[in-house]
């Protein structure tokens, strides 16, 4: 909401020189953040001066110039800018005749856009001045000839500085109105908040003008679908005013309050209902009388029905859609938009002037339905006095027989089938029960009283009528807000509660972080990507993905889904790197994955809020929702050790894919186990499985390798890319509680290499976990040191050697025994692979 | 083997005196080894005059016996000085050799980095940890429910439109992606036995363009308590405490009136950040408020037997006016350098 200075003054007891800045400071402490100030950024000297005599002097360019002599000051007196009292100005603009008074720029004023005027020679002259359109003083849109101020109602005398006559020297302060606070989209509201932030004195805006009783028009509330129970009108006033004349002007001072606050002047009878609107919070709306047909019906759209809103638009209405319609037809989408056909013009005498109160969740639905919020409907969903129609008419008819020339009459109608509004009980201790601070009796009543609640006091408990214009008051917790807000919350005290001792992380949590910190040890720098990929993207790396979420409105179109895969979001990460010469990289990211599986289909209507639904509720809402289980994956590509001193560049490959899982896996107390694979998107000859035996059951935990060559060349990435990719919720649920310890042996240890000559085929990793089992309990440690390809073994085959670490438990072992045990292993791997002991 | 070396205190002194030499002469400790058959082993002057005590009479054996054995401890002496002599200076030589200019070591690996809005939800979460709060968490992609009408957001009131939210098709489906981590507090509500204290970290999302101040996708803390007897000078406490840990001793938090639909009363939150570059300044925090009975009911809760209060703010936000990050850009563009900058310390 957008304050003009002058206009809240009149409301609102300010201090001598406030500034908006001053006010704005005031009304954050009742709960109107600030937003920021307005005003019109012209400076002067402005004054008003006469034209006394002008020379159309045509121009070789085609246009013809005006050189005007104008006094800018009484005859002999000193101009406002310290020179003569006639002035020649080069003019434009043609709309003007001798005699006219207008607003003269004198040397040294400023104009919007920092627009300096000084006395500069053109056309042959020194122009010593400007005189002023209404656009060049940002006032309104006109630019079709400078301010002739005669025709704006005004004769002021010459010298009269012109900022103060047309108010470009107000200034508007804007705050923050949070929807539960309608009533503060009008003067009359702030003024109210200011007076309670300052504790001064508030003059409401409701008694400049006093209603009439109306009677003699037929108006209906027919109302066949109210929706959630409510009738979308509840109280209609309407009133004539006839005789008017619409060509009559605005007066500066409105259209100066109507500029600052937002809105642009229109016509005369257009902005005065927006005039009471600001003011009062009462959106209104001009009928030409004559143009009606007949009594007024509000009711619902019927099917197919159609509208022609005074934008010109033809809507096709919705049966929920609440219209004001008289024997033609529709003439109105109720509080959103009026219609064309009996719109005000320049030919209006006769007005109908309507101020309604309307259902807020009617118009909001009807506002978004036709993509038509306006100052209207923002008020009326966030729910409007129903006892300040009246009054707002008044105001109307008041401001256009003192402008307009018109004449207010009793011809109107009035229906008021409003609630009256329930009273809350307020146990007087409940203040202090939920804010913390003892409030007195004294402090409850006078506070709620100063916002406009009746209260009545019985047993210790208030009985509080809120006020026609806070529909939000509703709970004693709602007026508790109230007290505390007004007595202000730096009143509150600061105790730290006690919570009862706590179970720490939980073991998903403690799992996660080791984690994340295993992969910072292997070098990688965690990253955050948006999880919006393209429907292409989302399939790199799923296989029969013909489904993934959709967004219904995406930020960017060609991004519409949730990610099935981390891995599309670290590719694009790493392009961004690589396009800022960051070429050696290793990212991961932890995070949610949608899986929409079948989730995703229409459900009943939710549960209403406010209860706790039903088992069966809740679980019916719960099984809409996805899974969303959390992947953890990473990227490496480029070097791994950079080329350095004494060392050579070493690229990451497949094997850091791996190790990085490995450190995840084991950082979590499980053991990997990495197996020959295939998946979609990877290198098909570099790809491992990666698993975890958990109990005897083996669990497929994800997968690491290179990433098929064609789509790192697509993606414009180096062709040697390594990525993992881990189900954490999997990992999870493997990881063991408690880890049992082995004993640790001294007794030395007896070392031997075994070296096996295998086919090519054979998986170094199923022939180690081979000879791991066969070795029997004697065997502490091995490791694969070795495969050799080459000359001196026959072709197709391999040796891989195997570095084996024997213990006993009890006694130093002899030779002779560690290879027994390793004999035992080289006759199963000879009976299963074919493998063959090199010497 | 000439019969005619004889024996005596002189031709003894004669040979010692010649090893000594040659001992000496050695210039590294190969040559030394080299010599030590020569000087004082099997092949030395001392030795072979040794060979000769047999030939002697036998009155005199004794005492040349005497005499060759002090010669040859005094040439094992001398071998050994000298084998340390030189051993000390080979090694000073090899240590020479080995030595590195350590402002040119190579790096085996470079250094790892989280991301920081990750640390600092870490970070905020342990805080509570210490108060013995616990963490809850829930999913992104969420009810329309749980998001908003267990809140207390009508369906047709304002407030649901100001939150610009990403629906999922199709919106029947009544899912959307979480525009808070408020939906976590009503699950916490409805699953957790009374009283309920848990902060929830979590990401969030809102159709907003990514700017240097907003994000599409980013993050929040909030924080929930229902217990018995909570007033608003129990949320003072706890967002003052968080402040101090947050912010340092000097941190001090300011509660200004506002609107949720979620709490009433409701406030705004702002801290006093007494290391803010540029000097100490009130900083807008976040929001806050007792949790709105009909919250409290959608939970199945008895809002006249128990109370709460809850708190959020933004993670991006904080990390900005904390660790002086100007450009949200930096937070989203997953650009190594910026996580760098940090490591795993905020």
């Amino acid at each position: 909401m957008k304050v003009p200075m002058s206009w809240l003054a009149e409301a609102a007891t300010l201090r001598p020189n406030a500034t908006p800045e001053g006010v704005m400071a005031e009304l954050v402490k009742v709960g109107l953040e600030e937003e920021g100030v307005h005003k019109f950024d012209v400076q002067g000297p402005l004054v008003v001066g006469e034209v006394l005599e002008y020379v159309a002097e045509p121009q070789s360019n085609g246009k013809t110039i005006r050189w005007c002599q104008v006094r800018v000051a009484a005859a002999g007196k000193t101009a406002a800018d310290g020179g003569a009292d006639v002035r020649g100005i080069v003019c434009g603009a043609s709309n003007f005749e001798v005699g006219d008074k207008v607003v003269v720029c004198l040397p040294g004023a400023v104009l919007p856009g920092n627009f300096v005027i000084a006395a500069r020679s053109t056309y042959g002259h020194v122009s010593d001045g400007m005189m002023a359109s209404g656009r060049e003083l940002s006032l309104n849109d006109d630019h079709g000839g400078i301010l002739v101020l005669q025709r704006m109602g005004l004769d002021p005398k010459v010298g009269t500085d012109a900022l103060e006559l047309l108010s470009l020297d107000d200034q508007a302060a804007e705050v923050n109105v949070t929807p539960d606070r309608g009533y503060c989209f009008s003067i009359r509201g702030i003024a109210r908040e200011y007076s309670h932030a300052t504790n001064t004195l508030f003059r409401d805006p409701a008694g400049h003008a006093h209603p009439e009783a109306v009677h003699g028009y037929s108006v209906t509330i027919d109302d066949a679908a109210p929706i959630r129970g409510k009738a979308g009108c509840d109280r209609f006033t309407v009133r004539a005013v006839r005789n008017v004349d619409p060509s009559r002007p605005t007066p500066p001072w409105m259209v100066s309050r109507l500029k600052l606050a937002g809105m642009r002047s229109i016509s005369l009878i257009v902005d005065i209902t927006n005039y009471v609107m600001l003011e009062l919070g009462q959106p209104l709306h001009a009928y030409d009388l004559d143009k009606l047909t007949g009594g007024i019906t509000v009711r619902r759209a019927n099917p197919g029905e159609t509208l022609k809103t005074l934008d010109g638009q033809v809507r096709k209405l919705h049966v929920e859609d609440l219209l004001i319609t008289d024997e033609s037809g529709a003439i109105g989408l109720a509080g959103v938009m009026g219609g064309e056909s009996t719109e005000v013009s320049d030919t209006t005498r006769n007005v109908l002037i309507e101020a309604a109160h309307f259902d807020p969740i009617t118009i909001a639905r009807s506002a978004r339905r036709h993509r038509l919020p306006s100052e209207a409907s923002k008020r009326f969903e966030r729910g409007v006095d129903t006892a300040i129609g009246a009054h707002a008419i008044a105001r109307v008819v008041q401001l256009l027989e003192v402008h307009a020339f018109g004449a207010g009459d009793s011809f109107g109608a009035d229906v008021n089938n409003v609630v009256p509004i329930q009273p809350v009980a307020l146990p007087l201790d409940f203040a202090e029960q939920l804010v913390g601070v003892a409030y007195t009796e004294f402090e409850i009543v006078s506070t709620l009283e100063a916002i406009g609640c009746q209260v009545k006091m019985a047993d210790g408990v208030l009985e509080v009528t809120p006020p026609t214009w806070r529909p939000d008051l509703r709970h004693k917790t709602d007026l508790v807000e109230e007290v505390a807000r007004i007595n202000g919350y730096e009143r509150i005290g600061a105790r730290l509660p006690v919570a009862p001792p706590g179970r720490g992380l939980t073991k998903r949590q403690k799992l996660r972080r080791n984690a994340l910190n295993a992969l910072v040890g292997t070098s990688a720098v965690e990253v955050l990507n948006y999880p919006f990929l393209s429907t292409e993207a989302n399939r790199w790396f799923v296989r029969d993905a013909d489904f993934a979420v959709r967004l219904a409105n995406p930020i960017q179109e060609d991004a519409p889904e949730l990610r099935l895969s981390l891995l599309p979001g670290l590719i694009e990460a790493a392009r961004r790197n690589l396009s800022r010469g960051l070429t050696d990289l290793a990212l991961f990211e932890e995070g949610s994955v949608f899986i929409p599986a079948n989730k995703v289909v229409k459900t009943a209507d939710l549960p209403v809020g406010n209860v706790r639904p039903n088992e069966k509720q809740l679980k019916a809402v719960l099984d809409t929702i996805p899974e969303q289980p959390k992947h953890l994956a990473a990227i490496f590509l480029g070097d791994r050790i950079d080329a350095q001193v004494a060392t050579k560049a070493v690229s990451y490959d497949y094997s850091d894919a791996i190790h990085a899982a490995r450190a995840v896996v084991e950082s979590l107390g499980a053991r990997l186990t990495v197996r020959q694979g295939q998946h979609k998107g990877f290198h098909p000859g570099r790809t491992a499985e990666l698993v975890v035996t958990d109990q005897g059951r083996i669990v497929s935990i994800g997968f690491a390798g290179e990433l098929d060559p064609s789509l790192t060349k697509a993606q414009d990435l180096p062709r040697r890319v390594a990525a993992f990719e881990l189900n954490l919720e999997k990992l999870y649920s493997v990881a063991p509680d408690a880890l049992q310890a082995s004993p640790i042996y001294t007794f030395p240890a007896a070392t031997q290499d075994l070296s096996l000559l295998v086919s090519q085929e054979v998986v170094a990793g199923e022939l180690l976990q081979l000879i791991k089992q066969e070795s029997g309990e004697l065997l502490e440690d091995i490791r694969l040191v070795d495969d050799y390809r080459g000359s001196n073994i026959p072709d197709g085959t391999k040796s891989l050697t195997f570095a084996l670490r024997f213990r006993a438990a009890d006694r130093t072992l002899t030779q002779v025994e560690a290879t027994a045990a390793r004999d035992n292993a080289v006759a199963a791997a000879k009976a299963k692979y074919g493998a063959e002991l090199r010497a | 083997m000439s019969h005619n070396i004889s024996i005596s205190p002189e031709t003894i002194a004669a040979a010692v005196a010649d090893a000594v030499s040659a001992i000496s002469a050695a210039s590294d400790l190969a040559s030394l080894r080299a010599s030590k058959v020569s000087t004082v082993g099997e092949q030395s002057a001392v030795s072979k005059l040794n060979a000769q005590l047999k030939n002697l009479p036998h009155d005199q054996k004794a005492s040349a016996g005497a005499l060759i054995g002090q010669a040859r401890a005094q040439l094992q002496q001398a071998f050994s000085a000298r084998e340390a002599e030189l051993e000390a200076l080979e090694e000073a030589k090899q240590l020479e050799v080995e030595s590195v200019d350590v402002t040119a070591a190579p790096a085996p690996a470079r250094i790892g980095a989280r991301h920081p809005l990750s640390l600092l939800q870490d970070q905020i979460s342990d805080i509570f940890i210490g108060m013995g709060w616990e963490i809850a968490e829930g999913p992104e992609l969420e009810s329309e429910w749980f998001n908003f009408d267990a809140l207390n957001f009508d369906a047709d009131h304002p407030a649901r439109a100001m939150q610009d939210t990403f629906f999922v098709e199709p919106i029947e489906s009544h899912l959307l992606l979480r525009t808070h981590t408020s939906p976590v507090q009503v699950r916490s509500l409805l699953e957790r036995e009374l009283p309920v204290y848990v902060l929830c970290p979590g990401r969030v999302f809102r159709t907003d363009e990514l700017d240097a101040t907003h994000t599409p996708v980013f993050h929040q803390v909030e924080g929930l308590a229902v217990d018995k007897g909570l007033t608003m000078a129990d949320l003072r406490g706890t967002l003052e405490h968080f402040a101090r840990q947050m912010f340092g001793p000097e941190a001090k938090i300011r509660l200004r009136p506002s609107f949720f639909p979620f709490t009433e009363p409701s406030a705004e939150l702002d801290v006093w950040h007494p290391n803010a570059k540029g000097g100490a300044r009130w900083v807008e925090w976040g929001g806050c408020g007792m949790v709105n009975p009909n919250v409290l009911a959608a939970a199945g809760i008895d809002p006249e037997e128990y109370q709460g209060f809850a708190f959020g703010m933004g993670i991006e936000r904080t990390l900005m006016f904390r660790n002086g990050v100007l450009d949200m850009h930096d937070m989203v563009e997953a650009d190594i350098r910026f996580s760098r900058q940090f490591g795993v310390v905020l």
